[in-house]
């Protein structure tokens, strides 16, 4: 009989078309391209005479440079311009799918693949832009490539990789009700650091990951990243395929029947070995807030920043100084007494309707502080309009928050939307880096309900710290 | 490419772990289509400080970076490689190179060395306290050699796929490219149900 294999084994082998020592040529089932990682991958390729092999598993999108505002807005200058304009002309040149710049079908690209269900279990997914990552919540093994990477899967529909190590983690115990996905994500990285997952695709498992909704799952899978690891994944399951069923792109009739089958038996089996098997105690868990420049450096909201001598080490002590001299914060000062100022509520981990649905729960019959500047940009045009329909654009506009249209915006600062410099933000994205909102500002990692209620209090704050809402006054 | 087998030179030290890529080349510099003339957006915040090591006039002639553990990690921009390698860097050492990075570096010639961190230590302090310290990555056999950390012919990490190349110089498509039958024999069996793509669902 067959030695038990985990979900991670049974995609590469299934991929697998030539082993050597220096690495496998594993088969891409789909390759995404943002406007800003591939327009040297395209040129290289014309430069050498090649073509894209399999332009029918390509799909591409205008994601981080495109402006959010009003439409018809111009955009922020003249090289997203012209990278804009790059990608409309190879696209065409080559017969790729495109979704420029405020077409109906627009969006962040880890948001569309999912939407258009092109994201489905048991493949292999690139994309030159590490949180490809959040596509592993199919079971699918998804992750990002450098420009040169991307000229070898257009060119080839492969790649060249050392077989990356296997790593579960599990999630054990019941956290508060209040925690969401972003905050099992955050524990993950604080438990792993930002790089205990370097070299490894994890397996997230466990009924706390399962009860997640998908969305839950690709914020998890999202962030997986900032742990140092290629990707995240979570076995497919019946909410794997509740949310598959109908999509455009979804297996249909009999070919649905069969792919279900299919998807069935990727699950780990029974007995499989890890390379590395974690164990992350959940019990209690709420809500989490990042205080320093990268997301391992967080906290529980409502607690305090850690004081120096708490570092087990020298190097992680040493980070929490410069981190926090970038902040120009204190340590064991308390998170709430952070002033905000800028409220960001989107990006590829958090931008999706079930996220806004949240944070429009927190913020139904509630006023934005006067000292917030508060924005959400919906994850794709379809999500837009559909909270349109469902009126959730109001409940935003009402409390005071700016009403946008898809795009990365604050998540990356690439079209513009910046929080100004030496400023605090509360944010839902996934990264805290310094700069990356924008050069001098300073990023807070939260949840879309911790971001709403942060919004509405005017410091670092999650749902339950909000006075109740008069209900005669509310809707 | 050109095979490289031999790196000889003075480092630079940055001692700071987890230099994410957004730090290495700032995001606005990937506003651009053209893959070379990055060489200033090279730490572009960072050198705004003018006792930032990389300034250091006494290292102006220096091709090895040796920095804090995960180097390189967050946004797989290759944008960042390509900083490295205008700026006239060769090799990076580090205890831990972030996986994405630490694939891209390769691809522009630029070496990889990882080495336990008590190693990096060693090489780290020596290069700090002297600016003409010199390394010698012997690229073929995998080893490190500073004379001044009393460190010889070390043996450091570096994938195979990523050491195959720089050694012979290879354009990894091509090599790819002698595989299209067998290429083509795993495209003939994929499953029915696959996705596909056109411009006319756009
Ligand atoms: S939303 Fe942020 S993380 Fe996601 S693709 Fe855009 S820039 Fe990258």
């Amino acid at each position: 009989m067959a030695s038990p294999r985990t979900l991670i084994d049974k995609i590469w082998e299934s991929r697998l078309i030539d082993s050597k020592p220096e690495g496998d040529l594993i088969y891409i089932d789909l390759h995404l391209f943002n406007e800003v990682t591939s327009p040297q991958a395209f040129e290289g390729l014309k430069l050498k005479g090649r073509e894209v092999r399999r332009p029918e598993l390509c799909m591409a999108t205008a994601d981080h440079d495109v402006p959010t505002g009003k439409p018809g807005l111009q955009v922020l200058d003249e090289i997203a311009d012209k990278q804009l304009r790059f990608q409309k002309t190879y696209c065409k040149e080559f017969g790729i799918e495109h979704y420029p710049m405020s077409s109906s079908g627009n969006g962040i690209i880890h948001v569309l693949g999912p939407e258009k269900g092109l994201t489905q279990p048991g493949m292999t997914i690139v994309c030159g832009d590490s949180h490809t990552a959040t596509h592993g919540a199919f079971g699918a093994i998804a992750f990002g490539i450098g420009t040169s990477q991307v000229e070898h899967v257009l060119a080839t529909q492969t790649l060249r990789l050392s077989r990356p190590k296997t790593m579960s983690v599990t999630f054990m115990g019941t956290p508060h009700p209040d925690a969401t996905a972003k905050d099992l994500a955050l524990a993950v990285i604080n438990t792993l650091g930002t790089d205990g997952g370097t070299g490894y695709l994890i397996e997230f498992r466990g009924d706390v990951v399962h009860n997640l909704s998908m969305e839950g799952r690709m914020t998890l899978c999202n962030m997986a990243i900032e742990a140092g690891a290629r990707s995240g994944l979570v076995a497919p399951d019946e909410t794997t395929f509740a949310y598959l069923k109908g999509k455009e792109r979804s297996p249909k009739g009999s070919l649905w029947d069969l792919a279900v089958d299919y998807w069935h038996s990727l699950a780990t089996d029974p007995g499989a070995q890890f390379e590395k098997e974690i164990e992350i105690d959940v019990t209690g868990l709420g809500p989490m807030v990042t205080w320093g420049v990268n997301p391992a450096q967080s906290v529980p909201v409502g607690s305090k920043i850690p004081s120096l001598e708490s570092f087990a080490t020298k190097s992680e002590r040493d980070a929490a100084v410069a981190a926090l001299s970038y902040m120009g914060l204190e340590p064991g000062i308390s998170v709430s007494d952070i002033p905000i100022h800028t409220v960001f509520i989107g990006s590829c981990t958090n931008g999706r309707l079930e996220d806004l649905q949240a944070a429009a729960r927190v913020l139904a019959g509630r006023k934005v502080s006067s000292s917030i500047r508060a924005l959400v940009v919906p994850g794709s045009a379809s999500i837009k309009r559909e909270a349109e329909r469902l009126g959730i654009d109001k409940v935003f506009s009402k409390a005071g928050f700016e009403w946008r249209s898809p795009g990365c915006s604050m998540c990356v600062g690439m079209n513009g939307d910046v929080v100004p410099p030496g400023k605090h933000s509360a944010s839902t994205s996934n990264r805290n880096f310094e700069g990356r909102q924008g050069p001098g500002a300073r990023t807070h990692l939260v949840s879309p309900e911790t971001a709403a209620a942060t919004a509405v209090l005017g410091r670092i704050a999650s749902p339950s710290d909000l006075p109740q809402v008069n209900k005669k006054k509310g809707k | 490419m050109e095979p490289v087998s031999i790196i000889k030179g003075s480092a630079y030290p940055i001692r700071r772990s987890n230099i994410d890529t957004d730090q290495i080349l700032p995001a606005k510099w990937m506003k651009r289509v053209e893959r070379t003339g990055y060489e200033n957006g090279l730490f572009e915040i960072w050198r705004e400080d003018s006792s930032f090591i990389i300034n250091d006039p006494e290292r102006s002639q220096a091709s090895i970076i040796v920095a804090g553990e995960n180097f390189g990690c967050g946004s797989s921009r290759q944008h960042a490689v390509w900083a490295l390698r205008d700026f006239g860097i060769k090799a990076v050492i580090s205890s831990r190179i972030a996986d994405i990075h630490r694939g891209n570096l390769p691809q522009e010639g630029i070496v990889p060395v990882e080495l336990d961190q008590d190693v990096v230590e060693l090489i780290m302090a020596a290069t700090e306290a002297n600016p003409t310290v010199v390394i010698e990555i012997d690229v073929t056999n995998r080893t490190v050699t500073c004379e001044d950390a009393q460190v010889f012919a070390k043996p450091f990490r570096i994938d195979n796929a990523s050491h195959f190349n720089l050694i012979h110089g290879y354009d990894p498509i091509d090599i790819t490219l002698t595989f299209e039958k067998s290429i083509e024999k795993h495209e003939s069996s994929r499953d029915p149900w696959l996705p596909k793509c056109s411009p006319e669902f756009a």
